[in-house]
């Protein structure tokens, strides 16, 4: 029996290495894409979640038989850690490149998609950005640099026209204001631009108030908010300074009619929320955040949460920019770095993909030009989408009940 | 600059007064060690740091409330000093008080890197039911993590000033302090001592850590935030005094809170700089420190 057995067994396997060389043949290649986030040092929270979404869409457009129009190539993921710096993310796509990538999606931080895209564009190599915000990201007139998402004059833009629609819906309530800011690069411009453009909107500054980071105490800043009684608070700041803010305002029982964020870094992330209800409860924002009414973001959700893990922006940022690219490959119908260049301009409303609140995708000097941040509130321990009216799955709550 | 009413000029001292106790008990550790080992400790902020860290993880991985795990800390942070002097600094520094210096910020540099290794860069936070609970004194809203963290404070150095004044091991602390050569002479283990007095810093820090947790957050470079201002209470309260360091602090403190109040939060460290920069040139000693 056990010979008999072992030459069958031989016939077989002689079978097998026969094919092999055929079955490879008929693999298509793997192509290679670069994910770049930050996932050592001051940014490695967002970085994680970046790359979380990133894998996602990888895994689902391998298990769906990889890109169609290339025989079914699966994409491999070539990872860089930026190391939250601008440099580290320019190291990274040296070494993608070197490694055959056809395209780099992330980033996260402006100085690291400003820098890391630039070192790109020298080899034709597409960059997809998938948060950084700033403006000059996609006016510097590279080919290869593209934004899913919007940059920031179109988000601070829509954060004030919506605030103007949301308070005149609700019976202009507000009318007074104080700014609370970090004292960087960040807070202080977002700062300026509400100095100038909120009275024009009928607004009164009453005051701007800035505070370093890190802070070590809000109790000031809250003495002088209640002092000022405010309408309105809008503060700009990273998620440690703006907890303490928020909790010491709880603590001090300073209710204004209601607190709206523009990127903040706290009020959208379920993190505060999970951690601190009390304080984040009916807090407002203006940010990246996926479209509540599509299905597939409901199953993203599920999946990041049933890894333990916070339904945070990045994830479906990234996801959606992974799904862009592969739509593209499609188009394109080779992995050919200036092939998909042309294509990812060439991405009309057909892309569906994806599961960011955006209308029909259209590219204009890399910059989608239907990308838009929404506004959204704590209510009840979720964060839901209260503007624009198309995407929202929450009626506003302001001003704040009494 | 904007007039407040008195009411909130009177919560912002208050909340100053509160706030600098810890800062006075940050600043205690770091006068102490000054005062004996006549060394600067660059490592301070970061052994802040770690037992912020060491709260944390009682807090998270055993239940503990911050308030209680003072008791396993005080000792375990004790020990910790301890050894710190008596094998890594003291052997490292060979008699030369520059090279302490820098043994202490390679340290601060090993310790933050090792809790940025190991804790991520993520600020992290205790919740605790009280953490937002307030005293109502007259029209002024008081926080209760602080109101305890001063009434702490006060015990520490009350403590401390008992085992200074009182005890053998105090005695032979101050005797160290004042002359090293002489109290050797007279038969007190210096080293020990030295190591004793950084042990007693540190366990002031674990106390410190504990108090501010309820209300702060944690993150690798949290110690720095304090330990400047540690620096300035101890010039100002006198190198090497306790009741200096306390009271030093609630001073700072209240400079703090009432500069922030009215030049802005980002403005509000000018008030404790210039402080320091006055004392300096004027009354180098410090309120109670020595006479040079």
């Amino acid at each position: 029996m056990l010979p008999n057995l072992s030459r069958r067994a031989a016939l077989a396997a002689a079978a097998v290495s026969l094919a092999a060389p055929a079955t490879l043949r008929a693999q298509p290649a793997a192509v290679k894409l670069g994910i770049l986030q930050p996932v050592t040092g001051a940014l490695a929270q967002d970085g994680e979640y970046g790359r979380l979404g990133a894998e996602f869409a990888i895994n689902e457009i391998n298990a769906a038989g990889g890109i169609r129009a290339l025989g079914g190539a699966r994409i491999e993921m070539v990872f860089g850690d930026a190391r939250s710096n601008p440099e580290g993310g320019v190291a990274e796509v040296e070494r993608m490149q070197a490694e055959g990538v056809v395209a780099v999606v992330g980033g996260f931080a402006s100085p690291i998609c400003l820098a890391a895209s630039q070192a790109a564009s020298r080899y034709d190599l597409p960059y997809l950005v998938d948060v950084g915000v700033a403006d000059t990201i996609v006016t510097r007139g590279l080919r290869n640099t593209f934004r899913f998402g919007p940059g920031f004059g179109a988000v601070t833009g829509a954060a004030l026209d919506n605030l103007v629609r949301i308070n005149d819906a609700a019976g202009k309530p507000a009318r007074t204001v104080v700014v609370v800011h970090e004292d960087g690069l960040f807070g202080s411009g977002m700062a300026r631009l509400m100095n100038t453009q909120l009275p024009a909107r009928g607004f009164e500054v009453l005051e701007t108030i800035s505070h370093p980071t890190p802070a070590r105490d809000m109790s000031n800043i809250a003495l002088r908010i209640r002092a000022l009684n405010p309408d309105l608070i809008i503060p700009s700041s990273y998620y440690a300074e703006f907890v303490l803010l928020s909790r010491t305002l709880q603590q001090r029982r300073i209710r204004p009619k209601g607190i709206y964020c523009v990127l903040n870094g706290a009020a959208s992330n379920f993190r505060f929320v999970r951690e601190f209800p009390e304080a984040a409860n009916l807090v407002m924002d203006v940010n990246h955040w996926a479209d509540p009414r599509k299905a597939k973001t409901a199953e993203l959700r599920r999946a990041v949460e049933a890894q333990n893990r916070f339904w945070l922006y990045n994830t479906p940022l990234n996801y959606s920019s992974v799904m862009l690219v592969k739509d593209a490959l499609e188009r394109a119908g080779r992995a050919d770095r200036v092939a998909l260049i042309e294509a990812l301009g060439a991405t009309t409303g057909a892309f569906d993909s994806h599961i960011m609140p955006y209308g029909p995708t259209r590219f204009v000097n890399g910059q989608n030009q239907s990308a838009q941040a929404v506004n959204t509130q704590v209510i009840e321990n979720d964060i839901k989408v209260i503007f624009p009216a198309d995407f929202a799955n929450a009626r506003p709550v302001f001003p704040w009940p009494a | 600059m904007r007039a407040f009413p008195a009411e909130i000029v009177l919560e912002a001292v208050a909340n100053g007064l509160l706030t600098g106790a810890v800062y006075g008990l940050v600043a205690l550790g770091l006068t102490l060690v000054y005062g004996v080992l006549h060394i600067i400790n660059f490592a301070h902020g970061a052994l802040l740091t770690l037992a912020m860290y060491a709260a944390f993880v009682a807090w998270h991985a055993f239940g503990l409330d911050p308030y209680v795990a003072i008791v396993p800390l005080v000792p375990i942070f004790f020990a910790l000093g301890y050894a710190l002097q008596r094998f890594v600094i003291g052997p490292a520094s060979r008699g030369d008080d520059s090279n302490i210096l820098l043994v202490t910020l390679g340290l601060s540099i090993a310790i933050e890197n090792l809790m940025l290794a190991i804790f991520r860069s993520d600020t992290l936070s205790v919740q605790v039911p009280y953490a937002m609970e307030v005293v109502e004194a007259g029209p002024m809203l008081l926080s209760l993590p602080r109101l305890i963290g001063f009434g702490v404070a006060f015990l520490v150095a009350a403590v401390l000033f008992v085992i200074l004044a009182l005890t053998d091991t105090g005695r032979a602390i101050r005797a160290v302090a004042k002359e090293r050569v002489g109290a050797a002479l007279v038969g007190i283990d210096v080293s020990h001592v030295y190591a004793v007095t950084f042990g007693i810093g540190a366990a002031c820090l674990a106390v410190a850590a504990c108090l501010l947790l309820p209300s702060f957050y944690v993150s690798p470079r949290v110690g720095n935030a304090f330990v400047l201002v540690a620096f300035t209470i101890v010039v100002l309260g006198g190198m090497g005094s306790v009741p200096g360091a306390l009271l030093g602090g609630l001073f700072i403190g209240v400079v703090e809170s009432l500069s922030g109040l009215y030049l802005g939060d980002s403005l509000g460290q000018i008030g404790i700089f210039v402080i320091f920069i006055l004392v300096l040139l004027f009354r180098p000693t410090g309120l109670f420190g020595a006479r040079a």
